[in-house]
């Protein structure tokens, strides 16, 4: 194959290869475009402080807006973070400062199994164990339910952020005559403690963008509670949250649902980017 | 081609060679000339840019950004750095050999051995297999592999490794074989097998060996030059640079006195 | 490890190490129930209709009390199998442009915006996908292909079906979107980790940039690639809003290129508040079930191809 074709099929390759990339580079400008351009016209201030009601509001202009659906994925993910958080991080203790535990080795399969899971099928298991024997969609079922979907990555990203740590640390900790829960609580967590923040970030930005096991658990409810600051009323009964709540939105038929479905779409976004820039910001400073 | 009147027919030159890091480190003008079927060593202390003079042989540099190579180097008498020529085509003409032996692991012992032929395009199953078969006897490793060419290279030993990755350079005839301390991986057995290997191979190809082992330099090479800082010092025939060496640094290296 | 003297070291770390044993089991527990509480509940309809019976049966139907997940299994595995097959080889291109192609710079945008995609929430997708993506595909694509079969080609309506926008073409486009990151991740990954040496042995033989990489990277980093794959599989798998969202939700099998469908997590979730008979909500939980071992299959093999098939493990 003479030189002149090698060097054309190199270039022809390179060219396939930035194609491919706009292939899929453009999809998700145009999305992000289109979130952003339809949704702005319904994020009011109404759309902060009303909630939902029936149909029949949004299409004769009464104020109307996803208040309950902010303060219930406010309220059901914050349960769900602090229900994950001690447990992740716990398991991925385990996993990365007691290896010779001989529960490690199942521990490690069926964390990483559970995190290659479906989010529905989580929410599935909650409704049988939870929502079932109770006779009730709850937003603590919600919790439950987004609480292990975040565990996994948690416990996950704990574990690496851990080992990286390098085993001089440990040493010098146990030569002081520290005893071993000391050296991993004053010693090495310190040092792993911003891939430790940004793997419960992370999980928190998958989970609370996850509508699926919601929709099994807590439901969704068209109305604030009667008392809106007070945290039980939406844990105790079913509770609207914002990722199922736009799902509802997008598959009703008025149009001005729709829009109000685009405004959460916005709200996801930035939460979702949000975290992810502090994310990286965290990881950046320590290479 | 260039040629004296009478004498030795040189196959490959450097006129001022520079390899510029822009961080101080590289060479500085290194003009050298080197006979056709001789074995060339390049001997000096770890970092006196040895390695660095010999990726600038076959255009290795252009590979990595920031790196400026100026001065000429001329393979048959034609500037493989000149505007126009294809660098693709120079690294068929001058072959390398690694410090680390690197077949291509989900590659078989004969597809190892035929990779650079198959770049051109040769498919001819016959071609190919008689392609190998010449190779590895010139590597000296036919005998070991010839009933399981189809084996995976990676099984194979260090030493066998090495001298795979020298029968796959071979394969493609270049005219000039760089090594880069090609035995500085492997143990003494292994060692000894290759340099007893390079012997042989001087008959087809033109060897220019980097090398930190003086004593190796000594026993296989025909020609030695010594690197200092990034420049040469001195070059001349081995049996002279080791025992009568014009410069005093030279002499002090030779006798180990630093390195 | 040093053992400590002081005794209040030594109780200190029972103490904590129980703790950590109790989240670990924890994790386990979660992990177990899932599988028992899946299977138990599916018992009825899996007795019912036995094992295999109730995964192939064609008629999915509430009413008469009769169920088959086969339109689902169908559905799933159609979307998922053409998505893998319609993202691979751009997820690929992207990986290979950020670890070989790309400045430092670019190869870290690109990163990020991956990294973004995989953040989207899937019912954003979704809600693009019905109001957006849908309808321009309905009028732009469906429609027109449609009315040419009907006037020109007659026999092929059948199979095209009804053009609502709403079926297994729109559902696998976002699919195919949506699991991109996950093959370009560990691609990327394993393209950075192939060894220098590698690669200058290709250069040294006389290879061009592409040459290179077929010959000596994509090859080496095949273990990586090929667990990306099967990883963006099983996401593709599990996917349920922005599948249910888009593929028309129909509990026939999934016979038409442009009408509608369902996919086993879809049905799960359109279905399951209108499930009030206590036969149809065990058989849409029986669904989660056979989800569950498909999924812990898939799983399990992406991790076995890792190994298999990175070199310095078994067997390269």
């Amino acid at each position: 194959m003479n030189l002149r074709r090698r060097y054309w099929r190199d270039r022809v390759m390179v060219g396939l290869i930035i194609l491919a990339s706009l292939v899929v580079l453009t999809p998700l400008l145009i999305v992000l475009w289109y979130v952003a351009s339809q949704g702005i016209s319904a994020l009011n201030l109404d759309f902060f402080t009303k909630d939902l009601g029936s149909p029949t509001r949004a299409q004769f202009g009464q104020p109307t807006g996803l208040a309950q659906a902010i303060a219930g994925t406010f309220v059901i993910d914050m349960t769900a973070l602090l229900l994950a958080v001690p447990v992740g991080i716990g398991a991925g203790m385990m996993l990365a400062e007691y290896k010779e535990h001989p529960l490690n080795p199942l521990l490690r399969v069926l964390n990483d199994t559970m995190n290659g899971m479906p989010a529905i099928l989580k929410g599935l298991l909650i409704f049988t164990l939870v929502v079932r024997p109770s006779g009730t969609f709850s937003g603590f079922a919600g919790a439950l339910a987004l609480g292990i979907v975040m565990l996994p990555i948690i416990a996950r990203a704990t574990e690496g952020a851990l080992t990286l740590v390098p085993w001089s640390i440990r040493e010098a900790g146990l030569a002081l005559g520290l005893p071993r829960w000391r050296v991993i609580l004053a010693a090495v967590l310190p040092v792993a403690r911003p891939g430790l923040v940004t793997g419960v970030l992370i999980a928190f930005a998958r989970a609370a963008g996850e509508a699926a096991p919601l929709l099994l658990t807590s439901l969704g409810n068209n109305f604030l509670p009667r008392n809106p600051w007070n945290p039980l009323e939406y844990l105790t009964k079913a509770a609207d949250t914002l990722p199922q709540r736009l799902y509802s939105l997008a598959v009703s038929p008025y149009k001005q649902w729709h829009a109000m479905g685009w405004a959460a779409g916005i709200i996801l976004l930035l939460l979702v980017i949000v975290v992810f820039l502090v994310g990286r910001y965290l990881t950046r400073r320590n290479p | 081609m260039t040629e004296t009147a009478k004498g030795p027919r040189i196959r490959m030159e450097t006129r001022n060679i520079t390899v510029d890091y822009g961080n101080g480190r590289g060479v500085r003008n290194v003009t050298l000339s080197f006979e056709d079927r001789k074995v060339n060593a390049l001997i000096g202390p770890s970092g006196c840019g040895k390695t660095t003079f010999l990726r600038a042989l076959n255009r290795m540099h252009d590979l990595m950004r920031g790196v400026k190579v100026t001065g000429e180097a001329l393979l048959d008498g034609e500037d493989i750095y000149a505007p126009g020529v294809d660098p693709v085509t120079v690294r068929r003409r001058i072959g390398m050999v690694f410090q680390k032996p690197t077949p291509f692991p989900t590659m078989s012992i004969f597809d190892n051995v035929v990779s650079g032929l198959k770049l051109v395009g040769i498919r001819d199953r016959a071609q190919l297999a008689q392609v190998a078969e010449r190779s590895l006897r010139q590597a000296a490793l036919w005998d070991e592999v010839a009933d399981r060419l189809k084996s995976p290279a990676s099984r194979l030993s260090g030493g066998q490794q090495q001298r795979l990755s020298i029968a796959r350079a071979l394969a493609v005839e270049p005219d000039v074989l760089l090594m880069d301390e090609p035995t500085s991986s492997l143990d003494p057995a292994a060692t000894r097998r290759i340099e007893e290997l390079v012997g042989s191979l001087k008959k087809d190809v033109t060897i220019i060996i980097v090398t930190h082992n003086m004593q190796q330099a000594a026993r296989i090479s025909d020609v030695t030059s010594f690197f200092l800082d990034g420049e040469v010092i001195e070059s001349g025939p081995t049996d002279q640079m080791f025992t009568s060496p014009t410069d005093e640094r030279t002499e002090q290296y030779v006798t180990g006195r630093f390195g | 490890m040093r053992t400590n003297t002081r005794p209040g070291g030594r109780i200190g770390d029972k103490v904590f190490l129980t703790a950590l044993t109790i989240f670990g089991l924890s994790v386990v527990a979660i992990a177990v129930l899932m599988a028992y509480t899946l299977g138990r509940d599916s018992v009825e309809p899996i007795q019912r209709f036995g094992f295999f019976g109730f995964l192939t049966g064609i008629r999915w139907d509430p009413v008469s009390g009769n169920f088959g997940a086969w339109p689902f299994v169908l559905g799933t595995l159609i979307t998922s199998v053409a998505a893998l097959a319609l993202s691979f080889l751009p997820a690929l291109g992207l990986a290979i442009l950020s670890a070989e192609y790309a400045p430092k710079w670019l190869a870290t945008g690109i990163d990020y915006i991956v990294d973004l995609l995989a953040a989207i929430p899937s019912v954003v997708l979704g809600i693009w996908g019905i109001l957006v993506l849908a309808p321009t595909l309905r009028d732009n694509v469906y429609r027109p292909i449609y009315s040419w079969a009907l006037e020109n080609a007659p026999g092929q309506v059948a199979w095209l079906g009804n053009p609502t926008g709403y079926g297994l073409v729109t559902a696998t486009l976002i699919l195919a979107l949506m699991i991109v990151p996950y093959t370009t991740a560990l691609a990327r990954d394993a393209i950075r980790l192939v060894p220098g040496e590698q690669r200058e042995a290709a250069w040294g033989l006389g290879a061009t940039r592409w040459e290179v990489l077929r010959m000596a990277v994509l090859p080496y980093a095949r273990g990586g690639i090929a667990a990306g794959a099967v990883l963006s599989f099983g996401r593709a798998l599990g996917e349920t809003m922005a599948v249910a969202m888009l593929i028309g939700n129909s509990s026939r099998l999934p016979l038409t290129l442009f009408g509608p469908a369902s996919s086993m997590p879809s049905v799960i979730v359109n279905e399951f508040r209108e499930a009030v008979d206590a036969l149809h909500l065990s058989s849409l939980l029986a669904i989660g079930f056979y989800l569950f071992i498909i999924s812990l299959v898939v799983n399990l093999g992406a991790a076995w191809i890792q190994r298999r098939l990175v070199p310095g493990n078994a067997g390269v």
